[in-house]
């Protein structure tokens, strides 16, 4: 922990390091929006494949998830994005 | 254990060490040899402006000058943005900052034209900034648009619609068969469906337009939160103001929750009085964030090839290929969005609506 305080005092500048949060912050939100619509992806061809005749419903509401997922996804952008620029 | 501080100390280093060598500039990026500042360059495009600026040739700019409208203590001031000079010179006592706390802003500058007037220096700012204009061109567009159809409707009673009816007509049953009418009900859909109908266009024709890089189009309209704040805040009124007994009974006195999350500390209600109003915030975020993450993508992959052809005219001339070819697929992907996210809205107002007016099963 000595080691860690000794670094810490290195670097007197923070702001890099708030970039760099920033940086990982919105990789992590592009990793839980990838996972999620996957599985999204994943039940609706399932769906498909167990009855086909319901392709029309299946793709809506498969977007109509993926919207709402996106949504969620992007409030870590833009948070991102306001410790980037502001 | 030994090891994970080894690479760690080595990774802070060079974290630091590049910090030294980088004067960490606050916000964004540095300025490359030539004066090419990407950062700026992307933001400039993203947000609002006095000016609509067309090409820079050089160091001269085309704009087309917009009205700057100021009301400042009770007395009107309206003149074209082209008296500022792109920024450099004051006019009547106002100026139009380039830099600094009030970036983009017009303020009220003493007799010197230079120092501000730290007493009152922001006047009411009414001017038809860019994306007013732009909001004023779409929605005359789509007036002329719905009207004539109207009237094509109206002359043509029982026969096939003909011309630019029958490319509304697929949108306008979409949007009462399969959102109005599955979320609200048969009974009272009708009422809803001027406001579904005005969101879907206004907010499908906005993003259209936003794509097209030339003169009218190319506004960043429903990426600007203040629009997007706009249509959430009506569909928060329309829900609010048209909420029957149900709806408040389930979110103050939700049936089915055991009666302890209810009585002395009243949690089920505060999480449903919260989610009342971050439905609303979540609709207008995602419209803005969606669309603008799509338009920062393709002005990225535009930048990348002045920064490439920055280092040497040839290597630009090479990523150009390959970044127009993003460019294009990333274009056709925000059709795509742009379609999926007026839908999602309207879908969820709708849904909203139908919640709100729902009778007891």
């Amino acid at each position: 922990m000595s080691l860690l305080s000794i670094l810490l005092q290195v670097a007197v500048d923070l702001a890099p390091y708030a970039k760099l949060g920033a940086g990982i912050g919105a990789g992590i939100a592009a990793v839980g929006a990838g996972i999620g619509i996957g599985n999204i992806g994943r039940g609706a061809l399932e769906s498909i494949a167990r009855q086909p005749e319901a392709v029309g419903d299946i793709r809506s509401n498969m977007i109509v998830a993926a919207a709402l997922i996106e949504g969620a996804a992007f409030f870590a952008i833009v948070v991102c994005l306001l410790i980037l620029f502001i | 254990m030994h090891r994970l501080t080894i690479i760690l100390l080595s990774f802070l280093m060079a974290v630091s060490a590049s910090a030294f060598a980088a004067p960490a500039a606050g916000s964004s990026g540095q300025e490359g040899e030539s004066g090419l500042n990407p950062g700026r360059i992307i933001i400039d495009h993203i947000i609002d402006s006095h000016e609509w600026h067309i090409a820079s040739i050089g160091h001269t700019h085309i704009s087309v000058p917009l009205p700057v409208i100021l009301l400042d203590d009770g007395q009107l001031h309206v003149f074209m943005s082209s008296k500022f000079h792109h920024g450099h010179d004051a006019y009547n006592g106002y100026r139009l900052m380039p830099e600094g706390e009030y970036k983009g802003k017009i303020v009220k500058v003493l007799d010197d034209g230079v120092t501000i007037d730290s007493s009152d220096p922001l006047p009411l700012d009414f001017s038809i900034t860019k994306n007013v204009f732009a909001i004023l061109f779409s929605s005359i567009l789509i007036g002329i648009i719905f009207i004539s159809i109207a009237r094509s409707y109206k002359r043509r009673e029982g026969k096939e619609p003909k011309g630019l009816m029958s490319w509304m007509e697929p949108l306008i049953l979409f949007i009462r068969d399969d959102i109005a009418l599955p979320s609200i009900g048969h009974h009272n859909y009708m009422k809803y469906m001027p406001y579904l109908l005005t969101v879907f266009f206004f907010i499908f024709f906005n993003n259209l337009l936003g794509l097209i890089p030339l003169f009218p189009g190319g506004a960043n309209v429903t990426g600007n939160i203040a629009v997007t704040m706009v249509m959430a805040v009506f569909t928060f009124a329309i829900t609010t103001y048209k909420a029957n007994k149900n709806y408040w009974v389930h979110i103050f006195n939700t049936p089915g929750v055991p009666w302890w999350l209810k009585y002395p500390v009243p949690l089920m209600p505060i999480v449903e009085l919260m989610g009342v109003f971050t439905k609303p915030f979540v609709l207008m975020v995602r419209l803005f964030a969606n669309i603008t993450a799509g338009h920062i993508i393709i002005l990225s992959f535009v930048t990348i090839i002045f920064i490439f052809g920055n280092i040497n005219v040839g290597l630009g001339y090479g990523v150009s290929i390959f970044s127009v070819v993003f460019i294009l697929f990333m274009t056709m992907l925000e059709l795509l969005v742009a379609f999926i996210q007026a839908y999602v809205f309207t879908l969820l107002s709708a849904l909203y609506f139908g919640m709100a007016t729902e009778e007891h099963h």
